[in-house]
């Protein structure tokens, strides 16, 4: 493989029919999330399935999600630049563009889901520092910022020799990111289902798998869109890597669920989010271990399928599609279980302590979520149009 | 029962009431006043910190009161609902515990428990919940985003988002739509030297039932109450040391 190939980056001439398709497809889905989030904010959030036990709902599914996918959509860049491969240094300015976007679709819902996202200045400018979502505050406005300096030295040659420094830093930057988004729940000492050390590692293993499964569908998606060919050895690393990612975790899902496991007081949530919790019950197993993990480890790693194009393609899908119902778990099953009181003794007599709380998502909370996804991909769209991002080539370079 | 008007307990009676103090109000009708909690506090004096508010609930006599507690708090601060109780707001609520291997029942009334350390305030990300100086935990209601991380973080569940437009709001418990609110401990009769709301309205019904004032006085009604009783607190596994205790919660 010669390492010191030239490599083209080009946009992507013309108009066609299809690049207008999909900018349109994707503008509706943002204009639907605008049309669910005006719907919530001027009548209130009670025309939505949150309420005062589920006060995050499928917002903040898909807005985590997004928001943990874009650290991990930077893993390409990050192997490129830091790690020296240079298989994916054709790659890495995508990579680049695809997790600014995610995290400006995941922070769009975010805002937009606040009771008072007019007041989004405030919370800019009035900070207290012991809180972790003020420090996320800076963590998601400064990957924003580190990540467009470091597309700059990708893609500008007098600055090339400066990309590894800062590809270095923009890595650095984005494992503290995902720690401080696994610390909101890490530190939540009032809920047996979250206040555990793990979710900052686990959620920096579930960043690396999702934004992995995205990035490997978009370079699919944009290299068939764009008639680029992409060679199969491109796609066999990504897709091993993806294999690698899901599988850790899953082990940092174990390691969290086993330790509540012997934590006497935690079996009740256990019991509930493993075996009795219906809904929950099911996205953990079949959602989140079945399809989004074990069932793509095997598409990846079999023999019969681990050279198929289609099964790659099939296992980031599968890869996405549990991800999001691991997050659901996380956030909305961690919410149903009732808050203790006074340990040993059950609660009854009003809705806000008794049993387990209902919840329904509303289609303005999923026209939002799926706005944000939109525009996530909108933006990543008009950035392969207008920028020179994708490599005129990804077919494989023959060894010499 | 004759003189309602007279029922309603005046600054200058709780001024007054240096010591617990029992008044006629009519034949058979008596009013118990207890010792006032504080001199109001003079416009532009800071809160001191040599204060510390708190309530002490006898759970084995809150049955008496338990309607009237919940209703003195909703008329106090024009909380009201829409008939939806998983959305509406509940400054104060009645919840009933059952031991499951005795099958004792006690009611207690849960608020904002106003504790020394509130996760609340420790992860709102700009401020708007705080603790002042005297131990009342409140929502700056003007730089309250609505990101309700404080609802995820409140171990009893006590904290409200205001889900739907609001009116007949009072002067002096501002409520708005998208902001996060909770019982204040009627943070603005304290201000006056007055009692919060709940507590009146409890001590009417059945005298002593919820005892307020300084858990930092050593000669206030409330420290010798909490000092002499076994009084618990809610998840008191948490090290969170709540300005509300319960009397009676375990046995």
């Amino acid at each position: 493989m010669t390492a010191a190939a030239r490599i083209e980056f080009r946009e992507h001439p013309g108009w066609g029919r299809g690049f207008l398709t999909l900018a349109g497809a994707l503008g509706l889905l943002v204009l639907g999330g605008l049309g669910g989030a005006h719907v919530m904010e001027s009548e209130g959030h009670w025309v939505t399935g949150m309420s005062n036990r589920i006060v995050w709902g499928t917002p903040h599914v898909f807005a985590v999600f997004l928001i943990v996918a874009a650290s991990g959509a930077l893993n390409v860049a990050s192997i490129s630049s830091v790690f020296g491969r240079e298989l994916y240094k054709p790659l890495a300015r995508l990579s680049g563009v695809l997790a600014v976007s995610l995290l400006a679709g995941g922070l769009a819902v975010l805002v937009l889901d606040l009771g008072r996202p007019d007041r989004l200045i405030v919370a800019m400018t009035v900070y207290n520092f012991k809180s972790i979502f003020a420090w996320n505050i800076f963590l998601y406005t400064g990957f924003f910022a580190v990540v467009i300096v470091y597309l700059w030295m990708m893609m500008e040659k007098r600055m090339n020799r400066f990309s590894k420094p800062v590809g270095t830093f923009a890595f650095l930057w984005r494992l503290v990111l995902t720690t401080g988004t696994g610390s909101i729940f890490g530190f939540l000492v009032a809920r047996q289902a979250y206040d555990t050390a793990v979710m900052a590692p686990m959620f920096i293993a579930m960043s690396l798998a999702f934004g992995h499964a995205i990035f490997l569908l978009v370079v699919m998606a944009a290299s068939a869109g764009t008639g680029r060919p992409l060679g199969d050895e491109v796609v066999r690393r990504l897709k091993n890597l993806l294999g690698i990612f899901l599988a850790a975790t899953l082990y940092f899902v174990a390691v969290q669920h086993l330790t509540n496991l012997y934590i006497a007081e935690r079996q009740g949530v256990e019991r509930f989010l493993l075996a009795e919790g219906g809904i929950y019950t099911w996205l953990f197993w079949v959602g989140h271990v079945g399809i989004g993990c074990l069932v793509p480890i095997a598409l990846v790693f079999a023999p019969a399928t681990a050279s198929s194009r289609g099964a790659a393609g099939l296992a980031a899908v599968l890869a996405v599609v549990g991800g999001i119902a691991q997050i659901y778990v996380i956030i909305i099953g961690g919410q149903a279980y009732p808050l203790v009181l006074v340990p040993g003794m059950e609660a009854a007599g009003s809705v806000l302590d008794a049993g387990i709380a209902p919840y329904v998502p509303s289609v303005y909370e999923i026209a939002l979520g799926l706005g944000g996804v939109g525009l996530a991909l909108l933006l990543a769209t008009i950035a392969i149009k207008v920028l020179p991002v994708l490599p005129e080539s990804l077919a494989d370079v023959p060894a010499k | 029962m004759t003189g309602a008007a007279t029922m309603e307990l005046t600054r200058r009676a709780l001024l007054q009431g240096a010591a617990a103090t029992v008044v006629a109000l009519a034949p058979g009708v008596t009013l118990l006043l207890g010792p006032a909690p504080s001199e109001a506090r003079a416009p532009g004096t800071p809160v001191s910190a040599k204060t510390r508010w708190g309530l002490l609930v006898d759970v084995s006599r809150y049955a008496e009161v338990a309607d009237t507690v919940v209703e003195a708090c909703r008329t106090e601060n024009g909380w009201t609902g829409h008939g939806r109780p998983l959305t509406d707001p509940q400054w104060v609520r009645n919840v009933t515990l059952n031991d499951p291997r005795t099958g004792a029942v006690r009611t207690l009334p849960v608020m904002c428990q106003h504790c020394e350390h509130p996760p609340c305030v420790d992860v709102c990300p700009t401020g708007a919940s705080f603790r002042r100086a005297d131990g009342v935990v409140l929502v700056d209601k003007h730089i309250c985003i609505g990101c309700r991380y404080c609802m995820m973080a409140c171990p009893f569940g006590v904290r409200f988002f205001v889900h739907e437009n609001v009116t007949g709001q009072k002067p002096h418990a501002p409520r708005g739509k998208g902001t996060v609110e909770s019982c204040t401990l009627c943070v603005h009769r304290l201000d006056a030297g007055r009692r919060p709301a709940c507590v009146e309205a409890a001590e009417r019904k059945s005298p002593g039932a919820m005892i307020f004032g300084d858990l930092n006085d050593p000669n206030s009604e409330i420290a010798r109450a909490v000092g002499r009783h076994v009084a618990l607190r809610l998840r008191a596994d948490l090290g969170l040391d709540q300005g509300v205790f319960y009397k009676g919660l375990n046995g």
